[in-house]
């Protein structure tokens, strides 16, 4: 095994992911000198080119609302600062109720919503069909509605701040499965991979749904699952007024039902099962399609002649709360978690990566420690996310 | 209005068909019951179907087979692919510029999937290995569901007007394509264990094992099978020229299925890319169809398909160039020539040698790749899965049909019903029914001018062997047993009774017959001929030819006939002096079409050629991602969006691992893209089960 400079880095990213990619970026612009380290042939081929590509600061707690709120700013201003199409849109999100008990939850979380500082409003029937004019009319009550929320396509950010990464100086190794960790005392010293070594004091677990595994090579166990959503996505068709539709009411065996008509053209539409399907698998099933297609048409019929085009499944790594897991361990120095994105890496990967950025540099902003506090590991996972 | 429709042909009956009225862009046409949108707007000299919508470069008719999407057009304000689609009266169609504006809708729908069914066997295709290995477990009494996405059973065989070559004792050799699928369909549906479900395309195969059709063009079903047999064939390769998108340039298929299934004539001038079986025969109904054929590039230096198919195509006045490629199609909204170029042995252009045709459609026939993704999902989620066909392997038709035969057998074993096992044989029969064309014998010029023989102007070794069945007095034998030998004609007898069934009845058009009883100097050559009689005023005079097209000499008709109990292939008579007679083997049907010298064209123009047809990706972008190292096609479809269009790419795909090649790097380095369902795309309505039928009520 080689010992030579060339394999020292200042920090080494596990996962080329939503996370893990953004953060490079972050850290080499930095003046870090950074390698990630990915199992799959090139960027973004685990759960990132499975995201639908919402974005929104839509959240119910302060760490998620004030990290995407950098998010949407960063993507928002992503063309002009660095040139590339990240097919960004801001068009909005609408969460919508049928029922008085979605009215409910909705309204008491837009209370905490204003609290927060989020731009987001009820709207009355009429005003929300001004803002989707093809949503089914019948039994609606209303939906909040928030414009700053957007969407991008999850595959061009990440293959963007890839190859801005690049041009910073971050190398990128694909096709390389960690097999171990080495250590120095308590520090954490370096990556064994199949291929080669690797020498850092800062390691970034941004192994997404494989986090738990990578973790477990360190001796260190934590509480990520995966679980698998699948999603599909339509012929291109002339642009719809519609914002991001979320439809909280439980369906047979599927939870959140959204989509939305992205840059291209395409209604990009997705489904959460209920009960979760844990475990890794991503092979497409038969119960999808149908009841997908039913949940889309009684929200807009006029979508029943839209021609499928392709559906998959992919995977959220879940968190026993619904909140990520980000901080340093306190098992082993230098280790770092920026895991358990429960399913919005994309939305969550540029304004964390900024601030995992500020803590490995030590250079924190006054509010970094506080959201830290709320996504720190040793946290009680007591609560309960309520807008997954 | 005039109509651009195919009115006599020499094997083809022209079908009686009722009328009906379409509009397009608002004129009424008038178009048969039966027959695809597509074919409608043909017969009206329609080519161009719309613009697409990232380069408003104008689209039409490519596959011609529900898998490319370029034919789409608006009916009724829905999008539909028109190849697949029926022309129904009445229908308002518009083309498709850009982007589909989908049409408003405020009524929630009844909803209501179907449930899932179960079927022992379940078969993807009805062409000939679909059809066989249906008849087999019809046969055995099991339970089987074949579903076809075409209107009709039959596959490609339904294309085929030639008599297809193979071994008389196995397959049907010596009986034409289309005569075959009415055969084998007409054998199947009497084994009504055996469901077809017509116009139902398997979308996707998902890892519980259920297997989503959408059926008769209108539902969506889930489908159980205990086993699945994939018989779904081939889809043609394709490549990048600039000019390649440009509508009437297709596949040879869409050319076949317009021409031989649709009757319609879809090109004045055509020309060929690509010298296998396909491309030449593709030739030959282009003839028979009465369209001009400006010339056959094919880019090694000898045709890979049969030498009879190519000596065939050559005598009737077609240019075979050989060692040449496509440079370009030239033309602003439709074809209105193609240039070609000689290519030296590292495939590169060689500049000065390039020469460009008139032509109005041109044709690429380079090759088929199988449809195995279904087999492939299968054996991943654990459903016992077999192929058959093209399929499995690219071979012949009478290599699907035998080896539907034995998978249909081998399947019904599988599900421990008593079958008998499969004679040994019969995997050599397939094996031999596969084979590439083989060794190549001297021409052997004969001096015998006295008698009357047949001459079997057939030197390849091919499989096939109908003329030692054909002659009566069992003069012609095959040198060995191996029906890949060539045949002979034992001259040691005197018994040939001049009846002529081997020149009707030979799959090549290759033998003829030299009477010189009564007249040794001036004897009566016998040819085979297939094209309408009157390309050829009775008792005129014929330009004759050698068997690879060179002019021997003008000599007289005697007489056009047709022999008793023979399928369509009609006998000319000729006079000609006994210094030639014995070498004529055809007859010219069309000038040689001499090209336009256009030098120096060469540049890097190829970089303008697309890629991708879905998303317009070049193949210079796809080229300078290579270049920058990209090695994992999923890489290359997230920055380019090539294989992210409607086809999913079936299309794309195989030219991307081209230029690969061509850049120097082994696909042994190349990772291939994921392939995801669905198959084709199906309205979100049909999946979620509304009942249009209780919709209207």
């Amino acid at each position: 095994m080689s010992k030579n400079s060339s394999d020292i880095f200042d920090v080494i990213i596990i996962g080329a992911g939503s996370i893990g990619v953004p953060l490079a970026l972050s850290l080499s612009s930095a003046g870090l000198k950074t390698l990630v380290l990915d199992q799959e042939h090139s960027v973004g081929q685990g759960s990132n080119k499975k995201a639908i590509g919402g974005v929104r600061a839509t959240h119910s707690d302060p760490a998620k609302i004030r990290i995407c709120l950098r998010s949407l700013e960063i993507m928002r201003n992503w063309q002009t600062t660095y040139g590339n199409d990240i097919e960004w849109q801001q068009r909005g999100y609408s969460f919508v109720a049928y029922r008085q008990q979605e009215e409910r939850t909705l309204k008491a979380l837009l209370v905490k919503q204003h609290q927060l500082g989020l731009n987001i409003d009820w709207l009355d029937t009429p005003d929300l069909l001004e803002v989707a004019p093809d949503l089914n009319q019948r039994h609606l009550l209303g939906g909040t509605f928030s414009p700053n929320d957007g969407s991008c396509s999850p595959l061009l950010f990440l293959h963007a701040c890839y190859q801005h990464a690049i041009r910073c100086g971050a190398q990128f190794h694909f096709s390389e499965k960690v097999t171990g960790f080495k250590f120095a005392q308590n520090k954490i010293a370096g990556v064994q991979t199949n291929q080669s070594d690797y020498r850092a004091k800062i390691i970034i677990n941004a192994a997404g749904a494989w986090a738990a595994q990578v973790a477990n090579l360190a001796g260190i166990s934590i509480q990520v699952h995966p679980d698998s959503h699948e999603a599909g996505i339509t012929e291109p068709v002339k642009k719809i007024l519609i914002p991001m539709i979320v439809d909280i009411r439980p369906v047979s065996s599927s939870a959140n039902f959204y989509f939305y008509q992205h840059k291209t053209g395409q209604i990009i539409f997705c489904l959460t099962p209920s009960p979760n399907i844990w475990g890794f698998d991503q092979q497409e099933t038969s119960e999808f399609l149908p009841l997908a297609a039913q949940r889309m048409l009684a929200l807009v019929p006029r979508f029943k002649n839209i021609r499928v085009r392709r559906t998959w499944r992919g995977l959220y790594p879940m968190t026993p709360d619904g909140f990520p897991i980000v901080g340093w361990s306190k098992e082993v120095e230098g280790f770092f978690r920026a895991v358990g994105m429960c399913g919005q890496g994309l939305m969550l990967g540029p304004g964390l990566a900024e601030l995992i950025c500020r803590i490995v540099t030590e250079e924190p902003l006054p509010e970094d420690q506080e959201t830290l506090s709320y996504l720190s590991p040793y946290r009680k996972f007591d609560s309960e996310e309520k807008l997954k | 209005m005039k109509e651009y429709r195919i009115t006599q042909h020499p094997i083809l009956p022209i079908p009686e068909r009722k009328h009906i009225h379409i509009y397009w862009q608002g004129q009424r046409l008038t178009a048969y019951q039966g027959e695809t949108i597509a074919s409608a707007l043909f017969a009206h000299h329609i080519h161009v179907f719309g613009h697409h919508h990232k380069d408003g470069s104008p689209q039409g008719i490519f596959c011609a087979n529900g898998q490319c999407s370029q034919c789409m057009v608006l009916v009724d304000s829905k999008p539909v692919k028109s190849c697949m689609e029926l022309a129904a009266e009445g229908q308002r169609i518009e083309p498709l510029e850009g982007l589909p504006n989908l049409p408003p809708a405020t009524e929630i729908p009844h909803m209501q999937p179907a449930a899932p069914f179960q079927v022992p066997v379940l078969i993807i295709g009805g062409g000939p290995a679909g059809l066989s290995a249906g008849i087999e477990l019809g046969k055995l009494g099991i339970p089987t569901l074949l579903v076809d996405d075409k209107h009709r059973l039959g596959g490609k065989l339904i294309l085929q007007t030639h008599r297809f070559f193979g071994s008389s004792r196995a397959v049907y050799a010596g009986t034409r394509g289309i005569d075959i699928a009415t055969l084998l369909q007409g054998e199947l549906e009497s084994y009504p264990i055996v469901k077809i479900w017509t116009n139902s395309t398997a979308l996707a195969i998902f890892s519980d094992r259920k297997i989503g059709v959408l059926k008769d063009g209108s539902s969506y079903c889930l489908i159980e099978p205990q086993v699945l047999l994939v018989a779904a064939g081939a889809r043609e390769k394709f490549l990048t020229f600039p000019g390649n998108t440009l509508p009437s340039v297709y596949g040879a298929g869409a050319f076949q299925t317009l021409v031989n299934r649709d009757m319609v004539r879809p090109a004045d001038d055509l020309f060929i890319i690509g010298g296998g079986n396909v491309g030449l025969i593709a030739g030959y109904h282009a003839l028979q169809a009465d369209i001009r054929v400006a010339g056959l590039a094919e880019a090694l230096p000898e045709c890979g398909g049969y030498k009879v198919h190519k000596d065939k195509l050559m005598r009737l006045g077609v240019s075979i160039y050989t060692s040449h490629t496509i440079l370009s199609a030239n033309g602003r909204d439709h074809v209105e020539s193609v240039t070609i170029s000689k290519i030296d042995s590292a495939c590169k252009p060689i500049a000065g040698t390039e020469k460009t045709f008139d032509c109005d459609s041109i044709l690429i026939a380079v090759g088929l790749d199988s449809i195995n993704e279904f087999y492939t999902k299968a054996r991943q989620f654990g459903l016992p899965a077999f192929s058959a066909g093209d399929a499995e392997e690219i071979a012949e038709a009478s290599a699907a049909i035998f080896s539907g035969r034995i998978k249909g057998i081998e399947i019904a074993r599988f599900l421990g019903f008593p079958a008998n096992p499969i004679p040994e044989d019969w995997y050599s029969i397939m094996e031999i029914l596969k084979s590439k064309p083989g060794k190549l014998h001297a021409e052997s010029r004969l001096a015998f001018h006295q008698s009357v023989f047949p001459i079997l102007h057939c030197f390849q070794e091919i499989p096939c062997d109908p003329c030692t069945t054909l002659c009566p007095k069992g003069l012609i034998t095959l040198h060995t047993k191996d029906i890949r030998s060539v045949p002979e004609f034992n001259f040691e007898s005197d018994n040939c009774i001049h009846c002529e069934k081997c020149v009707a009845g030979c799959p090549g058009l290759a033998i003829t017959l030299v009477d010189y009883r009564n007249d040794p100097q001036q004897p009566i050559v016998s040819l085979p001929f297939e094209f309408n009689q009157d390309v050829i005023p009775s008792l005129n005079e014929v330009i004759t030819l050698d068997i690879e097209g060179n002019v021997l000499g003008i000599n007289p008709v005697l007489k056009i006939k047709r022999i008793p109990k023979n399928d369509r292939t009609l006998i000319l008579h000729i006079r000609a002096p006994k210094e030639y007679a014995n070498r004529i083997a055809g007859i010219r049907i069309q000038d040689p079409v001499p090209p336009i010298i256009t030098p120096n064209l060469i540049s890097n123009l190829s970089d303008e050629a697309i890629v991708c047809r879905c998303e317009r990706v070049s193949a210079g972008e796809i080229r300078s991602l290579i270049r920058a190292g990209c090695r994992d096609i999923n890489e290359i479809k997230t920055i380019s969006r090539a294989g992210m269009g409607a086809c999913g790419g079936k299309n794309c795909t195989s030219l991307i691992n081209r230029l690969f090649r061509e850049e120097g790097i082994p696909l042994s380095e190349v990772i291939a893209p994921t392939n995801r369902p669905l198959l084709t795309e199906v309205p979100l309505g049909i999946l979620a089960g509304i009942d249009e039928a209780k919709q209207n009520e």
